[in-house]
């Protein structure tokens, strides 16, 4: 994929605007570190980050902030959905902010991202666990959980199982909790996750880290390394965590060594 | 010309040198410093904003200007304007677009305040010897430094053309050029003439017909006025909908004289002159209020000024009327005075020819950013003219090789207008553009400079 500068349904057709739900964590000093923005994914919102992830990268330093995308969580409905609207609300975000942001994708927020950075310079990107191939994760999808992705293949409720979400070491009653806050999404953004046009390359040349776990059984060990190949890179891994890197118990590794990357990537 | 050994020369490098902190300006100094060059950005006023800042001396804006082409059509590429702001939105607010820019892309630290260029001078090896002076009551010496590569920014609404009218001297009204046109309270009960039949032009005279006691436009020619909105959406996008499925250029013609017919009908009844080309063959004057107050009667359309005489102007059918007020709106030339017209291939009259309008053609290391006119926002337009600019100048440095294939490719291309319609002979429109016809060829070259894999 090139850039393309000829972009006439983004010319012709905008993003209707709707209300977003931005939950944020500040630090109580700002040194002039690059505000960092998380990006859900599919069925999260921005409560999924405002749990842990948020309170530690701004104890870390980093104004950060997370979003809801269009039609969950706090943020308004809109007829429009789908990748562009979504990525379209991530660069209305990241734009908003005072300096330049580095986007933090999980899971299908990963995907999200990456059409957002070919629209907006980012300081630097993270993809967390990231279902940037579609048919590899609906292969795993089917395997690990049968039942709750066939009626999505019909445009029906794509349904995550705990099992795929979290680790064994993440309390039941807790796993059961984030389980339930999950929502349902569009079927045509659904569809676009296996559906979709690779999105054009990132503009501004911003480094690129992935992240995520062998044992996720939403991404495929093999789908990790394709994608941080195709930055140049390998994934950095985190054994014995499930999907939801920013919910499960051990959720501090992930988090610390983004955080450690950043540092070396946006040293001041 | 200066060597080597001269000691008061700095040299700086390989850095790259900006004139102007406008739009156009600090998308080059964003897009320079992203593919990795240093960048020294000289502005002579002291703030960001260039045009769009109503505090420059230079600014054309006046209090009621909002922008022509919508959002979507306007913004940079990768730094949309914010969802909760109007479709058109007012120049304060593209003023304050600009200074976010600024801050969140950290482009102030690059740009030197209240520094005027004066020269800039071909040193050994494609390089350019850039002298400047301070601004401020202070003054400051020349200084000069060298620089790998200039791109000029500076702009080509600030110099105001004035026609020379015969027996100006003796008009006993007020006489001013559009640029001086700050607030409707200069014509608030007066008589104005408004002269010229551009986006300015039709602006002031709208608001002479709110404000003046009495209002004459003054065209030379008939034009096609666009309205803000079409079948509720604003009409550029619905225009550019039609761009898009590559409408011939007759179909949309006729589909233009179509709507018009519709809407407004045969601008001839209201008094205006019927137009002497057809649709999409000049720059786009898009207001929906003119016809709009020459259907109430509060401006009424008159041709060609002829001359002055005293209290009277003449117009070139005779008439006479007597205007305490005249706002020229006749537009504004570029100009390059610190670069001697033949870096720019520049004619007699002064207009330089430009590979795509940007690149110097003798000079790979010169360039201009935003000498377009365009039917769409200019700011896009000069963010890719300066990503070109910059995958150009990397490419130089990275592969001479391949940048010397681009270069014997490039120069072989067609000299166009970048615009598939034959457009109206003026001083304006010679670098007028077709914001897709533009675009494409951008595209072209931005691919052939695609650094390799």
């Amino acid at each position: 994929m090139r850039t393309r500068v000829v972009r006439f349904a983004e010319w012709t057709r905008p993003v209707p605007p709707v209300t977003r739900e931005i939950a944020s964590a500040l630090p109580e000093d700002d040194e002039g570190r690059p505000p960092v923005l998380f990006v859900p994914g599919y069925g999260h919102a921005a409560w999924a980050f405002a749990e842990h992830w948020l309170g530690r990268a701004a104890a870390r330093g980093y104004p950060a902030h997370a979003l809801s995308l269009r039609g969950t969580g706090g943020s308004g409905a809109s007829p429009v959905t789908g990748l562009r609207a979504y990525a379209h609300d991530v660069v209305q975000v990241a734009a908003a902010l005072p300096r330049r942001a580095v986007l933090v994708g999980h899971g299908a927020g990963a995907l999200v991202v990456q059409h957002a950075l070919a629209r907006y310079p980012a300081r630097a990107a993270v993809l967390a666990a990231p279902v940037v191939d579609g048919w590899p994760a609906l292969g795993a999808a089917l395997r690990a959980n049968p039942l709750g992705t066939l009626p999505a293949l019909a445009g029906g409720r794509l349904r995550l199982s705990r099992r795929q979400l979290f680790g064994p070491d993440l309390p039941e009653e807790q796993a059961a909790a984030y389980v339930s806050r999950v929502e349902r999404m569009p079927a045509r953004a659904q569809w676009q996750l296996v559906l979709h046009r690779a999105a054009e390359p990132a503009v501004g040349h911003p480094p690129v880290l992935v992240l995520g776990s062998p044992d996720d059984r939403v991404v495929p060990r093999s789908s990790l390394d394709r994608t941080a190949s195709r930055y140049g890179g390998a994934p950095l891994l985190f054994p014995g965590m499930g999907h939801d890197l920013m919910l499960d118990a051990r959720w501090e590794e992930p988090i610390d060594a983004l955080l450690d990357w950043l540092d070396k990537e946006t040293a001041l | 010309m200066s060597d080597d050994d001269t000691p008061h020369v700095h040299d700086r490098g390989d850095a790259v040198c900006v004139i102007g902190a406008g739009a156009s300006g600090l998308t080059a100094v964003k897009n320079l410093r992203e593919h990795g060059f240093d960048v020294d950005c000289y502005e002579r006023e002291t703030s960001v904003g260039g045009a769009w800042n109503w505090r420059h001396d230079r600014s054309p804006v006046y209090a009621s200007t909002h922008l022509i082409s919508s959002k979507p059509l306007t913004q940079f590429p990768d730094f949309p304007m914010p969802d909760g702001w109007p479709d058109y939105p007012h120049h304060a607010q593209v003023l304050s677009y600009l200074e976010r820019y600024a801050e969140h892309f950290d482009l102030r630290p690059h740009v030197w305040f209240g520094t005027e260029v004066l020269r800039v001078e071909p040193a050994d090896g494609g390089r350019w010897d850039v002298t400047t002076h301070g601004t401020g009551t202070a003054g400051g010496g020349e200084r000069t430094q060298r620089y790998a590569a200039v791109v000029v920014a500076n702009g080509h609404n600030w110099a105001p053309k004035m026609p020379a009218y015969p027996g100006v001297e003796s008009f006993r009204g007020r006489l001013i050029h559009a640029s001086a046109y700050k607030d409707p309270a200069l014509l608030r009960g007066k008589k104005v003439l408004v002269v010229g039949g551009g986006n300015t032009g039709c602006d002031i005279a709208v608001e002479a017909a709110q404000q003046a006691a009495a209002c004459w436009h003054s065209t030379r020619r008939g034009y096609w006025y666009a309205p803000k909105y079409l079948m509720g959406r604003p009409a550029d996008q619905v225009n550019d909908e039609l761009l898009r499925w590559r409408a011939p250029l007759r179909l949309r013609q006729w589909l233009y004289r179509r709507v018009q017919r519709l809407t407004i009908g045969d601008v001839a009844r209201f008094g205006l002159p019927a137009p002497d080309h057809r649709p999409y063959e000049s720059h786009p004057i898009v207001n929906s209020l003119l016809v709009h107050y020459v259907g109430h009667g509060r401006i009424v359309p008159v041709p060609d000024v002829a001359r002055f005489d005293g209290p009277h102007v003449e117009l070139s059918d005779g008439r006479r009327i007597e205007p305490d007020v005249v706002v020229a709106a006749t537009g504004y030339l570029p100009r390059f005075e610190f670069l001697a017209p033949e870096l720019l291939d520049a004619d007699d009259t002064g207009r330089p020819d430009l590979h795509l309008h940007a690149f110097a053609r003798r000079h790979p290391t010169l360039a201009v950013v935003g000498l377009l006119q365009a039917d769409a926002g200019i700011f896009p337009l000069a963010h890719w003219q300066s990503v070109a600019v910059a995958r150009w100048l990397r490419l130089r440095a990275t592969a001479p090789d391949r940048a010397a294939a681009v270069q014997d490719r490039e120069s072989h291309r067609p000299l166009r207008r970048w615009s598939r319609t034959t457009v109206v002979d003026t001083s304006r429109h010679w670098f007028e553009v077709s914001h897709t016809d533009y675009l494409r060829s951008l595209q072209t070259l931005l691919d052939e400079l695609e650094p390799a894999a």
